[in-house]
């Protein structure tokens, strides 16, 4: 088990360190420089723009060479330091992380889960009942098969827009102040609500097909058949092979948790939601290399932790995996 | 005591109706164990199935089963599940893989009573002795399948399914997936299964007649969906009369002899389609002793007591 983790841990880490070498070649191998941008906006008179660019190329240490570069990057991450943004300058990168965050995740969060456990639910119901499967299966499809932002776009111009039912954008009302009351809360939910629906919509769609067709498996499977040979009542069977169908799916979580959150930073730009994405958004739009090397390293970083955290699991539900750890397996 | 009378199941298939049994009738006596044996889509697992539990493309299509004086509901699905288990039980072809792998098998077989309305702790006790004596420790009760050894999961199975004492059980090719040695251990155990009264009578569903020859006290012979044979064991080893009963039992090689230059004889042709089976006797086409009468269908008659045979020549081959 403790053999295990440890190897599992060591591949987190060399997938850490590659994943983390890309998100800062990134920025850099894009054309253009964020330098020439900042100063553009700042300089009035040309002849103090050499001046303050050779400046900036310095105070950002972009004058170094890349391996340099490189080295500088690994060193501040160690000490939290994720740079200072270039288009909201001098505000530290992490300071603009921790803002957008919450919105991130108070939309992943609920949706991941929510539509993992309904789907999974709605799923295992429409096994082996003709009615439900024969609604659920084509509408899970439908759904699995749209792009996020694509219905996202539908839910606003439906709901939003023509029903006027759900504001289009923004993470709340933005005559409001931002503090603790309930008129803001309010509205943070009631902006939250579309952006929250069309990320769960698509990932229900998925999870129900899976779940669907794990549980007429496992249903037909032979500890099933001796069961109900003995005379078993349904409710057994269902819950064994509910369980049982319930293992990969756990797998399919860690599996779909990148996919979620690539959707996720498309939602919140189509919905101008305030979160990681429409950050990652802006800073690529300005050049703002640390902006978008902070956004993804959180995002590396969340990605592999909730796989880790998908990998225990499974160690802890699935006796199979545990006994080929110890290695005893009769 | 098991009565079987005009037994008739067929699978749906979309070329139409295979009429796996058609027409079956014979009886167990309290405390026989039977075997059923024949060549592979003879029926055989068909008829152990169909007295349990009749899977989802089989179809009822006539008959009547009695056991102890009650009649089975086996076309109802749910009439027939306060039967299982505790009047009729089974342990299935796949006995290895019959148990949840997710539970531990303790709590799986606590469980399992619980939905049948019985008290896992109650019968713990006389669990643990019947795992006793198939030479299992308690200790199988906290483990999940993986850690068993395939023999050890089909030992388990077999308590499992005999726990109830049911009246009838039929064992579905429970030495098949087995090597030589653990064969005989479970041949073994279903006769102290027997002796010990866990089972009043037992079906032993096999194609292989060695095993049989050691376990059953008859033997009840199949083709193509009909009855060929019933007899004692000793008197289908030595005095067979139906023609496909000896050919099949001349297809198994002997002890003592070297089969170097000569061939096992076998037996030539297949069985017959069941989706259209020919009229009169299933077996002519390969018979050696057929003759005209065989397009008529022979009665399964009685023709010494306790050995009943469906051929037109047997009553002169039992004499002559």
């Amino acid at each position: 088990m403790l053999r295990y983790l440890a190897r599992k841990l060591f591949i987190y880490l060399l997938t850490f360190i590659v994943a983390v070498t890309i998100d800062w070649a990134i920025p850099r191998f894009m054309p253009g420089n964020p330098v020439d941008a900042l100063v553009s906006r700042i300089a009035l008179m040309p002849d103090a723009n050499a001046a303050l660019t050779s400046y900036f190329m310095a105070a950002f240490n972009l004058d170094q060479p890349l391996w340099q570069q490189y080295l500088n990057f690994w060193s501040a991450l160690f000490h939290g330091d994720l740079g200072r943004s270039i288009m909201l300058f001098p505000t530290p990168v992490t300071t603009l992380i921790g803002r957008a965050l919450p919105y991130t995740l108070g939309l992943l969060l609920p949706s991941i889960l929510l539509s993992w456990y309904v789907g999974n639910v709605v799923g295992a119901l429409a096994a082996r009942r003709k009615l439900l499967d024969n609604s659920v299966l084509p509408l899970g499809y439908l759904l699995t098969a749209t792009p996020y932002m694509w219905l996202g776009i539908l839910l606003a111009w439906v709901l939003g827009s023509t029903l006027g039912w759900f504001p289009l954008a923004f993470g709340y009302d933005q005559s409001l102040k931002v503090e603790w009351s309930w008129q803001f809360l309010g509205s943070l939910l009631y902006h939250w609500v579309l952006p929250f629906a069309s990320l769960f919509m698509v990932a229900l769609g998925g999870w129900a097909i899976g779940m669907r067709n794990m549980i007429i498996y496992e249903l037909e499977s032979d500890y099933a058949n001796y069961l109900m040979a003995l005379g078993a009542p349904q409710r057994l069977v269902r819950k064994y092979a509910f369980r049982n169908a319930m293992l990969p799916q756990i797998t399919g979580l860690a599996l779909q948790l990148g996919a979620v959150v690539g959707g996720a930073l498309v939602t919140e730009i189509v919905f101008s939601y305030p979160g990681l994405g429409w950050l990652v958004l802006s800073g690529i739009q300005n050049q703002d290399y640390f902006v978008i090397q902070g956004v993804f390293l959180f995002i590396i970083v969340g990605v592999l932790l909730a796989n880790l955290i998908v990998d225990i699991v499974y160690v802890i539900v699935d006796p199979r995996t545990r006994v080929g750890l110890q290695g005893d397996a009769a | 005591m098991l009565a079987v009378s005009d037994l008739k199941i067929h699978y749906r298939t979309l070329a139409g109706s295979v009429k796996a049994l058609d027409g079956v009738s014979f009886s167990v006596a309290d405390g026989e164990i039977m075997g059923l044996a024949g060549e592979s889509g003879c029926g055989k697992s068909t008829l152990g199935k169909a007295l349990i539990r009749l899977e989802e493309r089989m179809q009822y299509v006539g008959g009547e089963v009695t056991l102890d004086g009650t009649t089975l509901p086996i076309a109802d699905d749910r009439a027939m599940n306060p039967y299982r288990f505790r009047k009729v039980s089974i342990v299935p072809q796949y006995a290895m893989s019959a148990l949840n792998p997710t539970r531990r098998i303790g709590r799986m077989i606590d469980e399992l009573l619980a939905s049948r309305g019985l008290k896992g702790s109650t019968l713990r006790p006389e669990l643990e002795r019947r795992l006793a004596v198939l030479g299992l420790g308690p200790e199988v009760l906290g483990m999940y399948p993986i850690e068993l050894s395939g023999g050890m999961k089909q030992r388990v199975v077999m308590v499992l399914s005999t726990l109830l004492d049911p009246s009838l059980l039929i064992a579905d090719e429970v030495t098949s997936a087995l090597d030589v040695a653990s064969q005989k251990k479970v041949a073994g155990a279903l006769v102290e299964f027997r002796d010990r009264g866990y089972v009043k009578s037992m079906i032993v569903v096999t194609h292989d007649l060695a095993i049989l020859a050691q376990v059953a006290d008859s033997i009840l012979i199949m083709y193509a969906g009909k009855l060929a044979e019933k007899a004692p064991t000793r008197t289908i080893v030595e005095a067979p009369a139906h023609p496909y009963t000896r050919l099949l039992l001349g297809s198994l090689p002997e002890v003592g002899i070297r089969f170097e230059d000569k061939r096992l004889p076998g037996i030539k042709g297949r069985p017959p389609s069941l989706l259209s089976p020919p009229v009169g006797c299933r077996f002519r086409d390969r018979c050696p002793l057929a003759f005209g009468k065989c397009v008529e269908e022979p009665p399964f008659i009685e023709i010494a007591p306790g050995h009943q045979v469906a051929c037109w020549k047997a009553d002169a081959h039992a004499q002559g």
